[in-house]
């Protein structure tokens, strides 16, 4: 009987799990191993076994980072995530505290309208945005990029916000209220330090949100150097008919890591706000 | 007099400057707050949206100012047999993926739900394909469908026996369409795993032990339980899918950017191949805007369609 339901699990959860990790992971791993072999093991399935490296090799590596702008890129990716990762944190932090704390008439339209602006998918504002951005004069420039992605990532942290300062007690902003503190006051010294989870995680959604962003910077981008580590890699690298299968595949690899990164430092948030968010 | 000279230090300090006191009215700290967040969606989103739709009715092209063209963009449209492929296409990729996502990340969150080792670090690296750009992982799967050194060719051929010829993924329309569909499922079960899981833990365990002692079988815990009290939560991650998946760009563009012979476009890969690559402004903001009623009627459907036990039932039997 033990034996049995032990034989049942094993059939009915490990297994179907492990196919299902299995299959999650298999493009990360398929681009690992791509970008540390030679090209003789890449292109001959006959004589090497395609799931191992015999010989690995960092050329790859080297071209990306010596011959081409990749580091140039990247730098310009992790600017412009963290330009427009800090822009929404702090108009999202006011917008969300205004709207929860402050109440004043038509505060739940105010919300319900920012939450709205989540659902107009980019695909749809990347046209006319493109006319917006050469009025402004900001055309090829990333500062672009650091002003249009608040569309996106300030309607996702207020919403993860609002519901953040909701669980903070109200009763600990009347005691400071009470005592003679100004609003501003008891914003920076009672709510933020409370609140500090809650931007933590809309933190690392912005981030890794404008990390992976396309359209925009595919389109608001011309110039090879200021192009962003997606971009770049899919319109600078791929030349030709004959692709750098492993030369792209390490600038992916290398393009995932710091989101991968910074992902597993606080994943716990991430996991916990993603879930949060759900529900409510 | 030196009363007040001893004073006056500490009164500035209890009756704060006029600054401090402006903030602390009210109604100008709602609007200094609320000001940031409203100013950046006000011109880089509500504007450039009423300016896409203007856009649309007019004859712009890249450099030169358009004239109000009336419905001529759409009449096109619809006479143009690429649009309507686009608009096939887009419908088939949302609903097949939207399907496969819901039913397998239904399945992983009911297998992540149950008590086994490691299982916050097995929830952690389940979301990576989520977690990681998509058009980098995109590019691997790109590579994964190469047509002579795809890793599934070499399986199905070398390992398996199955097949005696390699597999053309990306070469011919409908093999294209499904191996881009394949690709974005992989991309979402996370998210809807995640999600699903939430909403799983939120029911209670004594639903389940009364309908145990009632000898209702597993099957019929999922149907009458599970399902029912899972409908809320899938009615919104459902409607967020449909949305993203059918205004989706990246995978299509970093993939097939939209070939062969345009079999896998979508709206917004052919809008901007129309709109930014080609110069239409005026033709490709038609094509986005085009994208507006499918979205309303997706978002509507997803929402009423599941959400209905709901309100049939009403707020409080929640």
């Amino acid at each position: 009987m033990a034996w049995d339901s032990g034989l049942r699990r094993l059939m009915m959860i490990y297994l179907p799990l492990g196919c299902f990790v299995l299959i999650l992971l298999f493009p990360f791993y398929w681009m690992a191993i791509t970008s540390f072999k030679p090209n003789a093991e890449l292109m001959n399935y006959r004589e090497h076994n395609p799931f191992w490296i015999t010989s690995p090799t960092l050329a790859h590596i080297k071209h990306l980072l010596f011959d081409t702008a990749y580091p140039r890129w990247l730098w310009t990716t992790m600017m412009v995530a963290i330009g427009a990762t800090t822009l929404s944190l702090v108009a999202s932090t006011l917008a969300a505290y205004a709207i929860e704390r402050l109440r004043f008439r038509g505060s739940p339209y105010v919300g319900l309208g920012i939450y709205l602006a989540y659902l107009v998918p980019p695909s749809i504002l990347f046209i006319p945005l493109a006319t917006v951005v050469v009025q402004f004069g900001l055309f090829d420039s990333p500062l672009a990029l650091i002003l249009v992605y608040p569309t996106f990532l300030v309607p996702f942290c207020t919403w993860l916000l609002i519901g953040y300062f909701k669980s903070i007690p109200y009763e600990l902003e009347e005691c400071a209220l009470v005592d003679g503190a100004t609003r501003l006051q008891i914003l920076r010294r009672i709510t933020l330090p409370l609140a500090v989870p809650g931007l933590i995680s809309a933190g690392i959604f912005s981030f890794t949100l404008s990390w992976n962003e396309f359209i925009y910077a595919l389109a608001f981008i011309q110039s090879g150097a200021n192009k962003t580590v997606p971009v770049a890699i899919l319109t600078e690298l791929v030349t030709g008919d004959v692709y750098q299968w492993g030369a792209l595949m390490a600038g992916s690899l290398l393009g995932s890591l710091p989101v991968a990164i910074f992902y597993s430092l606080f994943v716990d948030y991430y996991v916990s706000s993603l879930t949060g968010a759900v529900k409510e | 007099m030196s009363v007040t000279t001893l004073s006056s230090p500490a009164l500035a300090q209890r009756q704060p400057n006029w600054l401090v006191r402006l903030f602390d009215y009210k109604p100008f700290l709602i609007v200094m707050c609320l000001a940031p967040a409203i100013g950046l969606l006000a011109v880089f989103l509500t504007y450039p949206l009423g300016l896409g739709i203007w856009l649309a009715f007019t004859d712009t092209t890249i450099g030169q100012r358009g004239i109000f063209v009336g419905l001529d963009n759409f009449q096109y449209l619809l006479s143009d047999p690429l649009w309507w492929n686009a608009v096939f296409y887009s419908i088939v990729y949302t609903a097949i993926a939207t399907f496969g996502k819901f039913a397998l990340g239904f399945w992983l969150a009911l297998l992540l739900n149950n008590h086994f080792p490691f299982k916050s670090l097995l929830r952690a690296i389940i979301l990576l394909p989520w977690i990681v750009p998509t058009v980098l992982s995109a590019l691997a799967f790109w590579w994964i469908y190469d047509p002579q050194f795809s890793i599934i060719s070499y399986l199905l051929v070398d390992v398996l026996h199955w097949r005696t010829s390699n597999v053309d993924f990306l070469g011919s329309p409908w093999p294209a369409r499904f191996s881009l569909i394949a690709a974005n499922i992989w991309r979402g079960i996370p998210f809807v795993a995640i999600s699903l899981l939430a909403g799983l833990q939120t029911i209670s365990p004594s639903l389940y032990e009364a309908a145990m002692l009632d000898g209702a079988s597993a099957w019929q815990r999922f149907r009458y339980i599970t399902f029912p009290m899972m409908m809320p939560i899938l009615a919104i991650v459902m409607t967020f899918s449909i949305i993203f998946t059918f205004t989706d760009f990246q995978l299509v563009y970093a993939i097939t950017r939209g070939g062969p012979v345009n079999s896998t476009h979508l709206l917004a890969t052919l809008a901007f191949q129309r709109g930014i690559a080609g110069g239409e402004l005026g033709e490709g903001a038609a094509i986005a805007v085009s994208m507006i009623p499918f979205l309303v009627f997706a978002t509507l459907f997803s929402y009423f369609g599941l959400a209905r036990r709901k309100w049939q039932q009403g707020e409080a039997n929640d």
